[in-house]
């Protein structure tokens, strides 16, 4: 299987680096760009029993992929090279 | 006579500047401390050293608390030793648990490294008994991402426990936003654990020791630990 896990910074916790994207995305002339956050976007192939991914994904976002303090996460599975 | 453990993680850059400090400036036994040691070689102290552990993939301290030697630091921690964490040290010791918060990218999105001014908030914990209360301090920083952020309620807990114990201040020692060198919440520069064993901050007092380069001030973190340890550590 194929994991796909999104990464972003929780609403209100300061983003400097997307504020400084969203300026030069304005300097560019696309000015209706608005709340641009950056964030994390991590791909991974999964072994093991299907039943049990979503709840060993949850385990790994909450141990090390995100920092709950800050960051927010979701992911997705799906058959390996499958879109 | 005070037994300090220093931690070296693969990408620690200011461990050998603390070990130099302990022993060849303050005069005290430093004892390194390597990333992957599972015991302490029995320090009474443990410092965690500035620097880029584990080259600051997917968050600065993210992958250092799993190094083989912080299951014993943690341990450490939990059981009253007391630890400190300057820098990526700080950063780390937030990452595992250790103390509240989290430190993000500067708010200017650059990467700092000047002298800063501090006010000492507390001088009755472990590692600032040798500072008198509201004692101004000059000591370096240099980091690209020290904002201290926390939710709404976590600040008001550090606050309200009176767990900050310095904040970056201007010359006249007030907490301006112009002084404020990363955007932290509440011109935050370190906190201490609610049980107080356990600090960590931003600025460098391994770099502050030896005055011939320059600046001093930093000594007196590492005396007061030894102080603590002197009054047996009953914190």
């Amino acid at each position: 299987m194929q994991a796909k896990v999104y990464v972003t910074p929780k609403a209100g916790v300061l983003d400097p680096a997307g504020k400084a994207t969203q300026k030069a995305l304005h300097s560019l002339g696309f000015e209706e760009v608005r709340d641009v956050r950056l964030g994390r976007y991590i791909t991974m192939e999964v072994e093991g029993d299907p039943t049990e991914v979503t709840a060993r994904l949850d385990d790994m976002c909450r141990q090390l992929l995100a920092n709950g303090v800050i960051e927010d996460y979701r992911f997705e599975v799906g058959e390996t090279g499958v879109e | 006579m005070m037994r300090c453990g220093v931690v070296t993680f693969p990408g620690s850059l200011d461990d050998a500047d603390t070990l130099y400090s302990l022993s060849e400036v303050l005069g005290v036994e430093a004892v390194p401390l390597w990333h992957k040691d599972r015991g302490l070689h029995g320090v009474d102290s443990i410092v965690l050293p500035g620097g880029f552990s584990y080259g600051d993939y997917l968050r600065s301290g993210a992958l250092a608390r799993f190094s083989p030697v912080m299951d014993s630091v943690v341990e450490f921690a939990n059981s009253g030793g007391l630890v400190m964490g300057l820098c990526n040290g700080f950063q780390i010791l937030c990452e595992a648990g250790l103390l509240p918060g989290a430190l993000v990218r500067n708010q200017s999105l650059l990467f700092v490294c000047r002298a800063a001014h501090l006010r000492v908030e507390r001088n009755d914990t472990a590692f600032t008994n040798s500072c008198s209360e509201g004692e101004r301090l000059l000591l370096p920083i240099k980091h690209g991402e020290g904002c201290f952020v926390a939710n709404a309620d976590t600040l008001e807990r550090i606050e309200g426990n009176g767990q900050v114990v310095v904040r970056y201040v201007d010359e006249n020692g007030e907490t301006t936003q112009a002084a404020n060198p990363n955007g932290s919440l509440n011109n935050i520069a370190g906190i201490v654990n609610e049980a107080g064993n356990v600090f960590g901050m931003m600025p460098h007092a391994e770099h502050a020791c030896d005055r011939a380069l320059g600046m001093d001030d930093g000594a007196k973190f590492f005396r007061s630990i030894e102080a603590q340890l002197a009054r047996g550590n009953a914190s």
